[in-house]
């Protein structure tokens, strides 16, 4: 009982952030706020959050047009004005909602940009995104900040100098002109404080999945466990706080041996183990959710989750060195990691936390995480000689989610796990 | 009592079952392009598969005679024969029928009468044609469906008759041939048996006559022996026969694959996916097979398994009918001829056209304008083959190619030209030396997959 309760608070906190944070967006105008859109992976909205202004998400509006059914209008309707089948369904997306009012999830209106805040990392359907909000909304400035690609696997000083040096010249002059706000280093560093803190909260909760059962379901549950980090709140503390009270729940479900909680109840069973790559499905979510929910199967680590920033390998941001903090951030995040970077990752997740198989959800409409998906499949079979699979679907186009050829796939490849273990444990 | 097991393998285009006994062995097969509803095709097929095993059954019995005696063997397969027959004959007469009705229903006064001649016509002349060609010729063996048999008899006959009934002799066909494949006929194996005793009793007596008047009819060593011999066969027979008409096949577990599986009123766990499945049985035809490559009617797998024939991956085309045996369907549709003569046609053509369309709908197009400019059909067939095979060349690189030894199934590898490219291709593309398996049963394996998890699973 205690842990259901529990359960809630957490969940009410983040629904009350979310609340309030569109509700702070809807009355930017009366209250002078000014508003930043940025995109969540490599997204420095500490540095946006120490100029006083709020930051907006337009993939995060997307997947939340998914997730209400909107999204398949204002697909059409930006198909109408030209954008081709192919695009990226987050784009079109957001287009039609802009062309529809710009109405967000809570029914409020969502204001212009003031700041259209560019951070290339590795996509570059960001680039031709923002071409197109920049022609949507003339005259707001746009500021570019482009991360350099792990190509070598790693991050070498002068990238780190290279992306501080857009940040200190090209950036933060932009972000003072807006806000009419000065560069405060030491709120940054007091943001960036915050944000240490939720990381280290963030990688205990993931972590927690080591257990078995696990508690969590860290792909359909984990995407709004990290809600708040891609919705504006990294460095507040309001983060700490919900990051704290999540944790302690979570480790309650721990101490009671207990399995995650889906929509369609607790988890009872746990039959698998699965390590997921890409990003969920959003048309169709609790649908998706409800197959591997029925086939037994948790989700114990997903590199969708990572998006918003990777903290498995060591990184954190330093406080005292705030702004070559947020570019190696940037460098990080899961996009930009080379894909060698990625299959090593991957399989730390597939050793660490005790996976079956391993699964690729390949999204039709994004080139950046679906690229090399099948390299990195055979790669992981050939490494850990384990089950891997493949289904595909659409991040927010519901025309290209077939809920029976997933099945179909899903039903062969947990069938074929189940073979598996039967003859392994022989 | 032995055991035998059931496997049923609901595929979209033909439903299939095999029932094996505690040795893997294949007792019988069932086969059925019914599209009724599965439940219907799981009973047909699981029907044929029983009569099937009856004879299998039988030829165990009478093994030291079938390979003792040559005019013995030929008996028990003119046997199956004759009992094949008179298993058409009641469907015909079911089409006949509902060809009475059909033309009632739709048309009337003087056009209704010509049309119910023609029709009568037709079956008075294609019913002893096909009798003919069960008893004398190898029509039982060939596999055909009902509707393939008739369709092509019924299609020259209407051919030779005035134009203008063309279109409504096709209507009367479409409309009457689906409700009788839909129907399950439940025949009693023992009264046809006997039935096709007599039939070949009469055969027999009147051998000679026959030679006479067909000269089209081989008369060869195992008729000259039986000609003089058949009472005596007949006589040491019939017991057995009366044994194996009564003998009762009881089933002791059965799974069920194939795209209608979850339809199928098994227990969850005796539905097994169609992947397994079909790797299973690949691997026990043939036991180093490593890759499987599998086109059914609606979509193509690529699967690796172990040598234990435990699937490690697979990959689906599920998505674009131009990678499946639909396909092809639609291809036979736009040629206006049957699917079994898609394959022999594109074999006859020594320089394929390359045909670019990678979508089913739009080869139409592409079909038509590649005949406007006077393309032979057999090239384009060919080019059409080679397309839907280098679509599952491209879905066995991504599965992670291919690995020795190569088994191609399914419903397609029926099809002569798929085979010589997937032939042609795997080899460019693999090397030389990969051992190709293609068996004739291979749409059978999913079937038999199910059938050997049956049997592990029965506990």
């Amino acid at each position: 009982m205690s842990s259901n309760v529990s359960k809630e608070k957490s969940m009410v906190i983040q629904k009350e952030m979310i609340a309030n944070h569109f509700k702070a967006l809807s009355t930017a105008k009366e209250s002078g706020k000014k508003v930043v859109y940025t995109f969540v992976p490599g997204n420095i909205s500490e540095l946006i959050l120490a100029f006083d202004m709020l930051p907006v998400y337009p993939e995060i509006n997307a997947l939340q047009s998914g997730m209400r059914k909107k999204s398949d209008g204002f697909i059409q309707d930006a198909e109408q004005i030209g954008h081709s089948e192919d695009v990226c369904t987050y784009v079109k997306c957001d287009i039609g909602m802009l062309l529809n009012g710009n109405i967000g999830p809570t029914g409020e209106k969502i204001p212009p940009p003031d700041l259209l805040l560019l951070s290339y990392t590795g996509c570059f359907t960001f680039m031709k995104w923002f071409e197109n909000l920049k022609r949507l909304y003339p005259g707001v400035p746009v500021a570019m900040l482009h991360t350099p690609y792990q190509e070598d696997g790693q991050i070498k000083p002068e990238m780190t100098q290279y992306m501080v040096k857009q940040l200190k010249e090209e950036v933060i002059p932009k972000m003072e002109q807006v806000s009419g706000v000065k560069y405060d280093e030491e709120k940054l560093k007091g943001i960036l404080r915050n944000s240490s803190k939720v990381e280290d909260a963030i990688l205990r909760i993931f972590s927690t999945t080591k257990n078995t059962p696990s508690p969590i379901d860290a792909y359909f549950a984990g995407v709004y466990y990290i809600g708040p980090i891609n919705s504006g709140f990294r460095g507040t503390p309001e983060a700490v706080n919900y990051y704290e009270e999540l944790y302690s729940e979570i480790m309650e479900r721990v101490r009671l041996g207990l399995g995650p909680i889906t929509p369609e109840g607790e988890m009872e069973k746990e039959r698998f183990r699965l390590v997921v790559e890409g990003p969920p499905n959003w048309t169709n979510f609790r649908e998706f959710w409800k197959l591997f929910y029925d086939f037994g199967a948790v989700i114990v680590a997903s590199s969708y989750t990572k998006v918003g920033g990777v903290y498995d390998l060591g990184f954190r941001v330093d406080p005292e060195k705030p702004l070559d903090s947020l570019a190696d951030y940037c460098m990080n995040c899961y996009t930009n990691l080379n894909l060698e970077q990625r299959i090593d990752l991957l399989e730390q997740c597939i050793v660490d936390y005790k996976a079956d198989g391993f699964l690729v959800n390949s999204i039709k409409s994004c080139n950046s995480f679906s690229a090399g998906q099948l390299m990195i499949m055979k790669e992981l079979e050939r490494r850990l000689e384990i089950p891997v699979g493949l289904i595909e679907s659409d991040l927010v186009d519901p025309r290209y989610f077939s809920y029976s050829n997933i099945k179909n796939r899903l039903e062969s490849f947990f069938q074929m796990l189940d073979q598996r273990k039967t003859i392994l444990s022989h | 009592m032995k055991k035998y097991y059931l496997g049923i393998d609901l595929g979209s285009t033909t439903s299939k079952a095999v029932i094996i006994d505690e040795n893997d062995e294949i007792i019988g097969k069932g086969i059925t392009n019914t599209r009724a509803n599965y439940m219907v095709a799981t009973e047909i097929a699981r029907l044929e598969a029983m009569y099937n095993a009856r004879f299998t059954i039988l030829k165990q019995k009478l093994r030291e005679e079938v390979e003792t005696s040559r005019e013995y063997a030929r008996y028990i397969a003119d046997v199956e024969s004759a009992f094949k027959f008179l298993q058409f004959n009641r469907r015909l007469e079911k089409l006949n029928m509902q060809f009475k009705e059909t033309i009632s229903n739709t048309f009337k006064g003087e056009q209704q009468e010509r049309i119910r001649e023609f029709v009568n016509d037709i079956i008075e002349k294609i019913g002893p044609e096909i009798k003919h060609e069960y008893l004398y010729g190898d029509i039982a063996s060939k596999n055909q469906f009902f509707r393939d048999i008739v369709s092509e008899r019924f299609n020259k006959e209407v051919a030779k008759l005035d134009k203008a009934y063309f279109d409504p002799l096709v209507l009367v066909y479409d409309k009457s041939i689906t409700p009788v494949e839909n129907e399950l006929t439940d025949y009693d194996f023992k009264e046809l048996i006997f039935e096709s005793l007599e039939i070949l009793n009469d055969k027999y007596a009147h051998i000679d006559e026959t030679f006479s008047t067909n000269p089209g009819v081989v008369f060869d060593a195992e008729i000259n022996l039986l000609k003089g011999n058949y009472k005596k066969i007949y006589d040491s027979i019939k017991e057995h026969i009366s044994f194996i008409a009564n003998l009762d096949i009881q089933i002791t577990n059965m799974v069920g694959t194939g795209y209608g599986r979850a339809l199928l009123p098994f227990p969850e766990k005796s539905i097994k996916s169609e992947i397994l499945c079909h790797a299973f049985g690949a691997h026990a035809y043939f036991p180093e097979t490593r890759t499987v490559l599998d086109i059914g009617g609606q979509d193509t797998k690529a699967i690796q398994v172990d040598r234990y024939g435990l699937v490690t991956s697979f990959h689906m085309n599920d998505r674009c009918a131009a990678g499946c045996g639909r396909y092809l369907g639609y291809i036979a549709d736009e040629f206006s001829i049957s699917l079994n003569e898609l394959g022999p046609l594109a074999m006859e053509s020594d320089h394929e056209v390359n045909i670019c369309s990678t979508c089913t709908v739009f080869a139409g197009a592409e079909i038509r304008e590649l005949l406007n400019v006077g393309q032979e059909r057999s090239d384009i067939l060919a080019g059409l083959h080679k397309a839907i095979v280098m679509r599952a060349i491209s879905l066995l690189a991504r599965s992670g190619g291919v690995r020795n030894e190569f088994t191609f199934t399914g419903g397609v590898a029926r099809n002569q030209a798929v085979i010589k490219y997937v032939t042609e291709l795997v080899k460019k593309n693999y090397g030389d030396d990969l051992t190709i398996n293609i068996h004739v049963d291979s749409i059978f394996m999913g079937a038999l997959g199910a059938a050997m998890f049956a049997l592990r699973s029965k506990n």
